[in-house]
């Protein structure tokens, strides 16, 4: 029997052990080796061969992935390793560092327990390490950390022992600050990770070593032995001594919590039920026995096995063969197989049970984020936040028309395995429109279309998604119905932006009629007026609309109509046919029909559309545009050519640092003109550039693009060039 | 000119002022949205020699064209029962008022007065006429029953129009809404025994009238549309005989009365 198989056999075993199991993830910022860490952990533990690793990026299975040399999909994998006498199981989540691709590592983090943070030491704290911190954290996701590639600071930077102790040092307190600063009260400082007790662990992934001060007190390793090999460039040495996998995985079966451990403080974060009911006791009890409660994280479709489903069982016993409820779903769904993943195969089992990752086939209607359970009507575990929204979106059409329909089915697939990747149709002209994170995120998704499904696309030029919102408060407007027997009358004014801070970061429930209580309490308490607040029936992305009436008869029954034409303006404003963002609409007074029919959806829909489009024309209404944050790393004497790439950008410097020979730049830039910025920037510098960008939300658009973006935007959805002024929404 | 004439519930109740009010017209239009008549206008063509244009919804309600063109001409809007049933005709015939134009009415057989008649119930009996609209996605209103609930606790008879937009209601679809309705208030209004009529194509050569108990009544057929249903209140032994005698309803209605 091979490594890999009696490995297999030992986590069949392990699997039923919640005490010897840990769900882990390792995140980063691009390009701090996080691929090449995870592939050294699989083969350390006999899942892959160890000269393959780092070269053969098992996690990364896409060919795309390979091809661009980062991570794109959290993939999943099991392993196990002994510590001190005893065997665990650890389940690796991967996940990507490219902010494009933001959305799965929030997904991922709900799968896992504990993240190993891998920071680069050359680069050191980058804003990414502080996103994909922050998504663990909101998780309630223990840390711990990785420095690597220490050794290219001896060998590139030629830094002495002293400057390299220094260097660690400041890393580690960068970490800590923002884990003080974002981790959950109660973990503030447990959290914080130390050397000393073994939560922080120095190496390089590249050539499979690490060390921690738990470690070198084991083995009698110094850092001053291990400044000594590198000085001799020996770190195949170092390796045999300190293997990368040993090291780290100590650290995360000694620091990291167990799923037993870690649903007890979880699961209140994440799931809002009665934790007293049987289903609730059994998910923070991490109890096999109990009723079954999965969570969908992430969907993959296999050209062989076709759907597969990934989950974290909190309670209960998954199992081949089995009926399961997905939330929302009416139906029950069968379980065909289930599966552990090692790399890239799925090893089938009969059974997986709470506390662990599994591998689904035939929940065919769940998507990233859904709820199965064993019995129907559970209460579904709180949504997924999505810290990034699409900005940029594209125009997609077949090649050859009689592709249409295939097109239309791998477009619903795509964006099913990725939610971060949003389809629509455009009404007026048919087209297929399709939005993500950022120009990459769609050049790859467009890469699979056209190689994973064999379909022959034409993709248009990139635009972005602009957004739409008000600088003032309008006058009271009156909308009519169709029929004339039914008068709306609206104001609109822009939302606190307390309240649009915390409806970006998720922290209210959008389904008001469902949180109705906590939904009041949460605005009256960032400062809504308390009748305002109360008055709420309809949260919409960062819009709100609130009934401040007082008994006007018929107008409850109404109100989901009302509702209905807000969510209908939310995603098209009047100017450009944007979607709104923080914008406030208070229904003031209402005449309505005495009789249900006169005032239906066809009288009371647009009657609400016009209230609300004709108030926005008078609150003098903007366009938002997206912006990114940009760093950028290159040496002095490239800087003016950056400076010029910036300039032509409307970019804005925020500062630049000096570290070595190198420049940090930081600065922000419309993403409408970042568009083709990497080959523009490799040219400018000679390929001698590390950059990267950030989604940081919407500004507006400067005042003397308005006009012009506006009627651009509108030829290009086929509307009138100018949009309608307030009489327009009058009659 | 702008005249508004009520075609009466068929094609062979329309009055003789009725067809010379449409010979006269430079313009007819007909709306058909807000209700029909059972059986095809074309027999109307044929009698009054004039084309009749039927118009939608949106272009009735905006009115515009209408109304510019009755500043000249003689328009004539033509619709199914009475004239001025349809409440966006009042509101064009004030705005065409504010404008000069001169304004008349043609009345015509209304199924408001025909249900009482073809049932034989007393018209002085009946409460607030109540329509029902189709629910629409997670817009189920709830007002039509508390409607029909005032005129039942005062015994008056109810009668319930039906939604005709986009494909008219059937009385079984109506039954199942209020049963529905019902599930959700627990009012006991409409238990199995609530006993219903259904009124189809009412002056038309196959009209149905028919009484019975909810139960049996939402299961059977009683043809295309259009339906109406009256609901019934306190009644006089006479109605109640006529019910039967009719409408077929079942004789025990009689026992006490």
């Amino acid at each position: 029997m091979g490594r890999k198989e009696e490995n297999i056999k030992k986590a069949k075993a392990l699997m039923y052990k919640p005490e010897k199991i840990r769900n882990i993830g390792v995140v980063a910022h691009i390009d701090h080796g996080k691929t090449t860490f995870s592939d050294n952990l699989l083969a350390g533990a006999g899942m892959i061969s160890e000269d393959l690793a780092g070269t053969q990026l098992v996690l990364d299975y896409d060919e795309q992935e390979q091809a661009r040399g980062i991570t794109i999909n959290a993939a999943a994998a099991s392993m196990v390793h002994e510590y001190e006498g005893d065997e665990y199981l650890i389940n690796l989540i991967d996940t990507p560092g490219h902010v494009d691709f933001g959305g799965d590592v929030t997904r991922a983090m709900r799968a896992v327990d504990g993240a190993i943070v891998v920071v680069c030491a050359v680069e050191g704290v980058m804003p990414q390490t502080e996103t994909v911190l922050r998504q663990a954290l909101r998780e309630r996701v223990k840390p711990v950390l990785l420095i690597n590639k220490v050794d290219r600071l001896i060998n590139e930077l030629k830094l002495d022992s002293d400057e390299m102790m220094k260097r660690f040092t400041k890393i580690i307190t960068e970490v800590n600050k923002l884990i003080k600063k974002m981790a959950p009260d109660e973990f503030k400082e447990e959290w914080m990770v130390k050397p000393d007790n073994g939560t922080v662990a120095f190496g390089s992934a590249l050539h499979n070593w690490a060390i921690s001060v738990p470690y070198m007190k084991k083995t009698g390793i110094t850092f001053k032995d291990i400044y000594e090999y590198l000085k001799k460039e020996d770190q195949r040495t170092l390796a045999k001594k300190a293997p990368i996998h040993e090291v780290t995985l100590n650290m995360v079966i000694q620091h990291l919590p167990n799923p037993k451990e870690a649903q007890k403080y979880r699961i209140p974060n994440i799931w809002h039920g009665d934790l007293n009911s049987p289903i609730g006791k059994a998910m923070v009890e991490c109890d096999p026995s109990g009723p079954l409660s999965l969570m969908v994280t992430k969907i993959i479709i296999d050209p062989h096995a076709g759907e597969i489903t990934f989950g974290r069982v909190f309670s209960g016993t998954l199992k081949e063969g089995q009926e399961v409820y997905i939330s929302g779903m009416p139906k029950p769904y069968r379980i065909q197989q289930v599966a552990v993943m090692v790399g890239d195969s799925r090893i089938q089992v009969p059974e997986i049970p709470a506390g662990n990752i599994a591998a689904i086939s035939g929940l065919k209607d769940a998507i990233a984020g859904s709820t199965v359970t064993g019995i129907p009507d559970v209460e579904p575990f709180e949504s997924i936040k999505h810290i990034s929204e699409p900005v940029v979106t594209v125009r997609v059409e077949a090649k050859k028309p009689s592709d249409l329909p295939k097109l239309v089915k791998v477009l619903r697939d795509v964006s099913k395995a990725d939610p971060s990747i949003q389809v629509t149709i455009n009404q007026e002209t048919g087209e297929y429109l399709m939005s993500g994170m950022g120009e990459l995120h769609l050049e790859i998704t467009e890469y699979r279309i056209r190689n994973e499904h064999g379909i022959d696309i034409l993709v248009s030029e990139p635009t972005v998604i602009y957004r739409e919102t008000v600088r003032k408060k309008s006058p009271v407007f009156e909308g009519k119905s169709p029929n004339k027997h039914n008068y709306l009358y609206v104001e609109v004014e822009p939302l606190e932006p307390e309240i649009v801070k915390a409806l970006l970061e998720g922290k209210i429930p959008e389904n008001v009629k469902k949180f109705k209580k906590e939904v009041t309490k949460q605005l009256i308490d960032l400062g809504m007026d308390r009748e305002e607040a109360k008055g709420v029936f309809g949260i919409n992305g960062t819009n709100i609309i609130t009934d401040v009436t007082k008994g006007i008869q018929h107008l409850n029954e109404s109100k989901e109509l009302l509702k209905q034409a807000f969510d209908e303006v939310c995603q098209a404003g009047p100017k450009a046919a944007e979607p709104l963002q923080g914008v406030k609409v208070r229904l003031v007074d209402a005449k309505l029909h005495e009789d249900a029919i006169h005032r239906g959806p066809a009288q009371l829909i647009p009657a609400m559309r016009n209230a609300i489009y004709g108030a926005m024309t008078l609150a003098d209404p903007i366009l938002l545009e997206p912006i990114q944050k940009v760093f950028i790393s290159v040496p002095h004497e490239l800087m003016g050519n950056v400076n010029r790439e910036l300039n032509q950008r409307r970019a804005v410097i925020l500062d630049i640092k000096s570290e070595g020979d190198m420049s940090i730049i930081n600065a922000k830039a419309p993403v409408a003109e970042m568009f083709g910025f990497a080959s523009a920037i490799r040219s400018a510098t000679g390929g001698r550039v590390l950059w990267s960008t950030e989604n940081m939300g919407f500004e507006p658009l400067p005042d003397f693009l308005q006009e012009d973006t506006t009627r651009k935007i509108r030829e290009r959805k086929g509307l009138k060039p100018e949009p309608y002024t307030a009489d327009h929404y009058r009659e | 000119m702008l005249s508004f004439v009520g075609l009466g519930l068929s094609r062979n109740d329309i009055s003789i002022k009725a067809i010379e009010e449409i010979k006269k017209a430079d313009e007819v239009y007909a709306e058909f949205y807000t209700g029909r008549i059972c059986d095809g206008i074309e027999k109307i063509e044929e009698i009054t020699g004039r084309k009749i244009k039927v118009i939608g919804r949106e272009e009735m309600e905006d009115g515009r064209d209408i109304l510019n063109e009755a500043m000249t001409k003689k328009v004539c809007i033509i619709s199914a029962g009475d004239a001025m049933a349809a409440t966006t005709h009042v509101e064009l015939r004030l705005r065409a008022m504010e404008m000069g134009i001169e304004t008349r009415i043609i009345h015509g057989v209304s199924i408001t007065t025909a249900a009482a008649s073809a049932l034989g119930l007393q018209i002085y009996k009946f409460g607030r006429i109540i329509s029902l609209p189709r629910p629409y996605g997670d817009y189920f209103p709830l007002s039509p029953y508390d409607g029909i609930k005032e005129n039942v606790e005062a015994g008056l008879h109810t009668l319930i129009l039906l939604d005709t937009e986009n494909e008219p209601m059937t009385a079984n679809e109506a039954m199942e809404i209020l049963m529905k309705m019902e599930e959700r208030k627990k009012e006991g209004i409409f238990h199995d025994k609530a006993l219903i009529a259904v009124l189809a194509r009412v002056s038309c050569d196959d009209e149905i009238i028919k009484a019975g108990y909810l139960k049996e009544m939402v299961k059977m057929d009683f043809g295309k549309p259009l339906h109406s249903i009256v609901l019934p209140g306190k009644m006089h032994v006479m109605e109640a005989k006529a019910l039967v005698e009719i409408a077929g309803a079942p004789e025990e209605i009689m026992n006490g009365l």
